[in-house]
């Protein structure tokens, strides 16, 4: 019956190929994402060349133009979902304490989709264009941008979007129905909690990301009229359509990262997290709000003074719960033990400068001065503070505090803190004197600025402070690779709370040897205070089932990306023919019955040490 | 891997489709699944809205539309709903000939509706409402053309689950299977109610 013996005989590319053990994709979406954030922060640093001095001939105004428009898509949907979604494949099922997600197949599949969909906008640049309307495509410039620039976008993020939502729906249900025995809601860590609330906010958010992206291309490809005003179109519809999605876009890239921190700053003080259920529900009070206040984004777009109100209210409103969560990470470090860890760093260095972010938020929702700030450098300082501020500390905590738990070794503090307080002075002096940049009046998406109208200082000090990100950020590859011999502690190196450290470093396939019993919150660290430090098992020991390996995600994937390319170039034969190859691949799943295997008690007491 | 054998009638749970955590699984993803459908759909049905009237000089809906037609497609796709409920209390049952019986009824009632759909896109196209003339002509074809997808995606998937477990009987992994498949079905059919309302009930009324 068991064939886990089969699969060594494999080769190690075929295995990670056809994987469908959640951490393997974790680690996929993980690197994935670390490689796009590479392109996109190359992106950015050709922008920020281009601006350190005033009529720059460095790069032409399209190339600006689609570098604008990769380096903020990308950023967004190519390198900060992804690395999110890494961290949350490999974690959040070891902190319920489950051996699987609920869906694997799925799962593998909507990797595949993501990475498809990166190389479907990626190849633009190749293909003769990259798209140049900007992350939002706003109609009708991106309806009228010539060439097939904007086609890849839409078909790029089309095919990304739909591994999104699958992984989403994936994340809700493992939630719902994996948990341990003992598990209640209420029990469980706050990173599982931020997933579970992003998770609805993708379901949501994405589908209208879906249909305005559809409606893009009925007017692009298929000569549609939503957005052509001498039809009848409406392009303040697409505006909607986009904010509907666009604004819960950023919660989705923000509340894993209020995850991320909740998790290191109770473990590195030391203390359960204050106001427990407070974090809670004020996750949830956000995730909900974040739907209700899109048009902010609209009010120079002559909606009228009371809808504008409602929306800047609204908006507002979102301040409260934020201030909640704000003051509970403080309390929990009051009177704290704390160790001042790479990790730890970043979740301090997150709290002042995600307020700060959140200060500029709330004058740029005052909708009367939203005239004077909007489309200026003003809001690029805001959402660069918040996004970097917030979801990137995030992103390099989280990567500083599981790397040990994903890699099986530890990465360097002493160069750690390096690249910490580097990246940290870079982002600040970047981007804080922008707000002043956009308060004198710098226009956003512009290739270059004339002299003498008082904006080459502070230009070439923000550009200063990009350089010496990237320096940082070469630091951090250097960690990655030069710390591979820091093997030893890499089970629980920083006195965990939660069930992630109750496994061993790499983690088995099957996670758990015996599904663990949760007795209370922060399962773990009750174990070790008040029994003997392991977890109790809900169960005996006895052979797990696991699901096989696949090759068909990558094949669903790709047929999707063959019709993708159908569309962008018109070619109904490529259409059907990519379309056929998916619909065949799925009609051979639904056909083929697989019932996985199983690893046998003997092999489990081998991993164990007692065999 | 009992669950592949077919399971006795008297053996089988009153609900087989969520009596394993595979089964219960499906069930609630698929739950989640079809609140994104709704956000799709209602994405549209603003867009159409918003756009219902903007026929610069094209074909009116008042042109256009022809009750009788689309009632009778309401109708084959109400009954194509309550084959499907047949079906699943069938599968409760343990009637695995039935369920199978009654499946097939769905498909060919949801056929039939495909046919209708695009006998009435050919008689509007050549009433002169292309896809490209006004924004009204685009946002119709556009939500009721996806409804249309989804209603064909829907036939090749019944179709597919009968011809796999054509033989056999009913059990724990393949009937969460048609469980799925007949909530995704009741779930066309409302979002058709709404279009028969919004569409075609608004347009022709103005
Ligand atoms: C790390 C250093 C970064 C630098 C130096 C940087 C620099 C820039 C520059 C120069 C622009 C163009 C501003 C304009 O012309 O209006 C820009 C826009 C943008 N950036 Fe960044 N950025 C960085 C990181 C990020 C990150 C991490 C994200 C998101 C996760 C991000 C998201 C965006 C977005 C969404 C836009 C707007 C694009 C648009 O208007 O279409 N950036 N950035
Ligand atoms: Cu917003």
């Amino acid at each position: 019956m068991s064939n886990s013996t089969a699969s060594s005989k494999k080769s190690v590319l075929w295995d990670w190929l056809t994987t469908v053990d959640h951490k393997k994709i974790g680690i996929m979406y993980f690197f994935g994402g670390l490689f796009f954030f590479t392109i996109a922060g190359i992106e950015a640093m050709l922008m920020r060349i281009q601006l350190m001095f005033p009529e720059m001939g460095f790069l032409g105004e399209q190339t600006y133009n689609e570098l604008l428009t990769m380096h903020g898509t990308t950023m967004l949907f190519l390198a900060a979902m992804p690395l999110f979604f890494g961290f949350m494949n490999f974690v959040m099922p070891l902190q319920i304490g489950a051996r699987d997600v609920a869906f694997p197949f799925i799962n593998s599949l909507g990797l595949w989709l993501f990475i498809f969909g990166g190389i479907i906008l990626n190849i633009s640049m190749l293909a003769g264009g990259a798209p140049d309307a900007g992350w939002t495509a706003y109609a009708p410039l991106s309806t009228t941008s010539p060439g097939n620039g904007v086609d890849f976008y839409v078909m790029g993020l089309q095919v990304a979007g739909a591994g999104t939502l699958m992984s989403a729906i994936n994340f809700l249900v493992t939630i719902v129905n994996m948990r341990a025995p003992g598990m209640s809601m209420m029990r469980m860590p706050l990173f599982t909690w931020t997933t579970f609330v992003t998770s609805m906010l993708i379901l949501f958010a994405f589908p209208a990301l879906t249909i305005g992206l559809l409606l893009l291309m009925m007017d692009r490809v298929f000569g549609g009229a939503f957005f052509d005003t001498a039809m009848g179109g409406n392009v303040v519809i697409y505006q909607h359509i986009f904010w509907i999605f666009g604004h819960p876009e950023v919660y989705i890239l923000i509340l894993p990262a209020f995850g991320i921190f909740s998790e290191i700053i109770s473990t590195f003080a030391k203390k359960r997290l204050f106001g427990y259920s407070a974090m809670v529900f004020a996750t949830m009070i956000i995730g909900f709000l974040g739907f209700m206040v899109w048009a902010h984004h609209m009010f120079t777009v002559g909606m009228g003074p009371v809808a504008n109100a409602i929306f800047a209210v609204a908006t507002m409103a979102i301040a409260v719960p934020t201030g909640i969560k704000i003051f509970n990470w403080l309390l929990t470090l009051w009177g704290g033990r704390i160790s001042f860890t790479v990790a730890n760093l970043f979740a301090l260095a997150f709290i002042p400068s995600f307020v700060l972010g959140g200060v500029t938020g709330v004058q740029l929702a005052m909708s009367a001065a939203d005239y004077q700030f909007h489309d200026t450098y003003f809001v690029v300082a805001h959402f660069h503070y918040v996004i970097i501020g917030g979801s990137v500390f995030g992103i390099f905590a989280g990567t500083f505090y599981w790397w040990p738990k994903m890699f099986g070794y530890r990465l360097s503090e002493s160069l750690g803190k390096w690249f910490f307080w580097l990246f940290l002075i870079g982002f600040h002096l970047t981007f804080f004197i922008q707000h002043f940049l956009g308060l004198i009046g710098m226009p956003r998406r512009v290739a270059s600025y004339l002299d003498g109208q008082g904006f080459n200082e502070m230009n070439f000090i923000s550009s200063m402070g990009a350089f010496l990100m990237a320096v940082a950020f070469i630091l951090l590859v250097i960690n990655v690779l030069i710390s591979r011999k820091n093997t030893d502690n890499v089970q629980d190196p920083w006195d965990g709370r939660t069930l992630e450290w109750a496994t061993t470093s790499p983690v088995q396939e099957y996670n758990f040897a015996q599904t663990p019993l949760i007795r209370d919150l922060d399962a773990l660290w009750y174990e070790k205070m008040s029994g003997n430090g392991k977890m109790k098992a809900a169960e005996p020991l006895d052979e797990i089932h696991m699901p096989n390996g696949s090759i068909l995600p990558i094949f669903i994937a790709l047929g999707l990306s063959i019709a993708a390319f159908g569309v962008i170039y018109s070619a109904w034969f490529v259409i059907g023919a990519g379309l056929l190859l998916t619909f065949a691949m799925m009609f051979i799943r639904s056909i083929k019955e697989d019932h996985g295997y199983h690893i046998p008690v003997s092999e489990i007491k081998k991993d164990k040490g007692e065999g | 891997m009992a669950a592949d054998h077919a399971i006795e009638r008297q053996s089988l749970p009153p609900d087989p489709q969520k009596a394993t955590l595979e089964g219960r699984n499906k069930y609630l993803g698929f739950w989640f699944f079809l609140g994104g459908e709704t956000v799709l759909f209602g994405t549209l049905f603003g867009t159409f809205l918003g756009l219902r009237s903007s026929t610069e000089g094209g074909p009116t809906a008042q042109d256009l539309f022809h009750l009788d037609l689309v009632f009778i497609m309401t109708m084959i796709l109400l009954t194509s709903s309550l084959t499907s409920v047949f079906a699943v209390i069938n599968m409760k049952r343990g009637n695995h000939k039935k369920l199978i019986l009654w499946m097939a009824g769905t498909v060919i009632l949801g056929a039939a509706f495909l046919g209708f759909e695009i006998y009435e896109f050919v008689v509007y196209y050549n009433y002169g409402l292309g896809f490209t003339v006004s924004a009204f002509a685009s946002s119709f074809y556009t939500l009721v053309g996806t409804h249309g997808a989804h209603v064909a995606f829907g036939v090749g998937w019944i179709t597919t689950l009968l011809i796999r477990y054509r033989k056999g009987g009913i059990t724990l992994s393949n009937a969460p299977k048609f469980y799925t498949a007949v909530l995704y079905w009741h779930f066309i059919d409302v979002v058709w109610v709404f279009i028969f309302t919004v569409v075609y009930l608004l347009g022709v009324g103005g």
